[in-house]
């Protein structure tokens, strides 16, 4: 079973999009959202029933027991995240800084401080017209996203291996950090989507640093390419002087709001500019992959 | 158009606007928003505009900025001493965070994963963790044309920009009539950091059912926190009517449109301020502070 990671560094370039057409395009896929903060692939996959949802628990966060608490304020000064603050007469956590690493505990004098399970998220495994979809939900303002994600690769990995399915689909999150990281550890072959803009191009080059720092094989697709040729025509020799397998680009296409709008993936809408080009970027792909 | 104030017995106050720029999903227009928005206010205002999208920054190709200051923002990781290390273990035990392990034969730190919370030279009984500082990223402050501008960027490889985001913070002052603060996407963690003890959100999502799902989750983070908000559409779609259904359902302010235009894309691709490109969107920015300025009054 190989692993594929859609990714990009800056958000909205279309890694949904193209993901969701894979899902269609690939004949026994596990789909994996990995975009814990702004999940979106169910969207596209619809309709979508929900089989079975997990808790996630994130890193714990302290609590003050007000019985036993002095006020003698030495975990405000020893709290390294700012996560303590003196509020009218008492010392409070503030459970958005908090980031659960006990020292408060450690050195309160009276015993006063725990720290307490913190229910994070959930993840589910649901079934789509193109099979299983592992996908989940941080709760908004929680930490440890990449931890979330982990999780939904470990369920999207064992559903494949029970099912015999052929690849793994990652819809990626963005950026550079530990929700995008976890994404593509260990994937078989990663897929940088970008935009012909100078933000693309700029976030484009520090996905492709952090790929390379963590030796993941991949490649890049161009969308929207003909938006600005120019900035297009950059992109691409840039990937060229550095070596980087251009997939392919795929051009605007209106249909895509119209499909997304119906929830379908582009790729059923057989007329639309954009799936042909996304075919010959998947027939690129199972080369790689498959050698077929 | 004018800074906000409030009149006591000590005369006016300045109060100092902090308005963060979000959106659940990426690629919505966050940067367009708050690059635009600090350029029009810059006009009779003292501005102050950070990018907190320490991950991919991008404001800053959009400006001509004199950095005049560069430092590390750093993390403090343990190193331990093997001469006086007795192996006993108690530090894993009570890392959270699965960072320093301990063998039979030493003691392994993995720094990705040190949040640098000093719990493990704090327990050591024979003192054998000192910290050394590690750099996690850098702040560069400096000017452009119209106003002051500072902005973080996360070292490759580094799991989370949330302490760059906490320290670029500190330069916000009362000096500034307005400060502008680009956050990254999503609403975790790094995008709480920026929310903290700011006194507006503007949500910038875009008519799409992708959109309306982010924009909903980053609704009930900015409700959680109590931040009073208003929502700004890009690349707006008539055809895509649940957008505006649900705000008008749920009563929410809709601060500006932005229509779908290639124009528009393309300015943007090629790094301009679409302010200056258009009469029609200057003044569409400058009725956005006044909404702006409206809701939270």
């Amino acid at each position: 079973m190989k692993q594929i990671a859609i990714i990009s560094g800056k958000g909205g370039t279309g890694k949904t999009t193209l993901s969701a057409s894979l899902s269609y395009l690939f004949q026994n896929p596990v789909m994996s959202d990995c975009d814990v903060d702004a999940s979106n692939l169910h969207l596209l996959l619809s309709p979508v029933e929900l089989k079975q949802s997990y808790e996630y628990y994130g890193g714990k966060k302290a609590e003050i027991d007000y019985e036993k608490c002095t006020n003698c304020g030495i975990c405000k000064d020893t709290c390294r995240f700012e996560a303590i603050d003196f509020q009218q007469d008492k010392y409070v956590i503030n459970e958005y800084a908090c980031e659960g690493c006990k020292l408060c505990v450690l050195t309160c004098p009276e015993k006063a401080i725990k720290l307490v399970e913190n229910l994070a998220g959930y993840y589910y495994e649901s079934k789509s017209p193109k099979g299983v979809l592992v996908h989940g939900d941080l709760n908004p303002g929680e930490e440890t996203s990449g931890g979330l994600v982990a999780e939904i690769r470990k369920k999207s990995f064992s559903v494949g291996e029970n099912l015999k399915k052929d690849v793994i689909i990652i819809d990626g999150a963005p950026g550079i950090g530990c929700p995008a990281t976890s994404s593509v550890a260990g994937v078989n072959y990663a897929i940088i989507v970008t935009e012909p803009t100078l933000s693309g191009f700029h976030d484009l080059q520090r996905a492709v640093e952090t790929l390379k720092k963590m030796r993941v094989k991949f490649g890049v697709v161009i969308n929207k390419f003909d938006l600005n040729e120019s900035v297009s025509s950059s992109l691409e020799e840039w990937c060229f002087s550095e070596n980087i397998d251009l997939l392919g680009k795929i051009p605007f296409d209106e249909m895509v709001n119209l499909a997304t709008r119906e929830a379908k993936p582009i790729i059923l809408y057989e007329d639309s500019i954009s799936s042909k080009y996304i075919k010959s970027i998947y027939q690129k792909i199972s080369q790689i992959l498959f050698n077929k | 158009m004018h800074h906000m104030y409030i009149t006591t017995v000590e005369g006016e106050i300045n109060l100092s606007l902090k308005i963060a720029i979000l959106s659940g999903k990426g690629g919505t227009g966050k940067t367009t928003v708050s690059t635009n928005l600090a350029k029009v206010l810059s006009k009779n205002m003292k501005v102050l505009l950070l990018d907190a999208d320490v991950e991919e920054p991008n404001d800053h190709l959009f400006y001509n900025v004199t950095f005049e200051e560069e430092k590390s923002v750093d993390v403090l990781i343990p190193k331990v001493n093997k001469e006086t290390c007795i192996l006993c273990g108690l530090c894993a035990r009570e890392c959270q965070f699965g960072a320093i392990n301990v063998f039979e034969k030493g003691v392994l730190v993995f720094q990705n994963l040190c949040h640098g919370c000093g719990v493990c030279s704090k327990i050591c009984p024979v003192r054998a963790i000192d910290e050394e500082p590690k750099s996690l990223g850098k702040l560069k402050f400096g000017k452009t044309d119209f106003f002051d501008f500072g902005m973080g960027l996360l070292n490759i490889g580094e799991p989370s920009g949330v302490r760059i985001i906490r320290e670029l913070k500190k330069y916000i002052s009362d000096d500034y009539d307005v400060t502008i603060i680009d956050a990254p996407p999503g609403t975790s963690c790094p995008v709480v950091e920026v929310l903290q003890k700011v006194d507006f959100a503007v949500l910038v999502t875009e008519s799409s059912p992708f959109g309306l799902h982010d924009l909903k989750l980053a609704i009930s983070l900015v409700k959680e926190m109590e931040i009073p908000y208003g929502v700004v559409i890009n690349r707006y779609d008539p055809a895509f009517a649940e957008l505006t259904k649900y705000l008008e359902g749920e009563k929410i302010p809709l601060l500006m449109k932005i229509d779908f235009d290639k124009k528009i894309a393309k300015w943007y691709s090629e790094g301009k301020l679409i302010v200056d490109q258009s009469e029609e969107l200057l003044r569409s920015f400058e009725l956005l502070y006044e909404n702006i300025t409206e809701v939270f009054a």
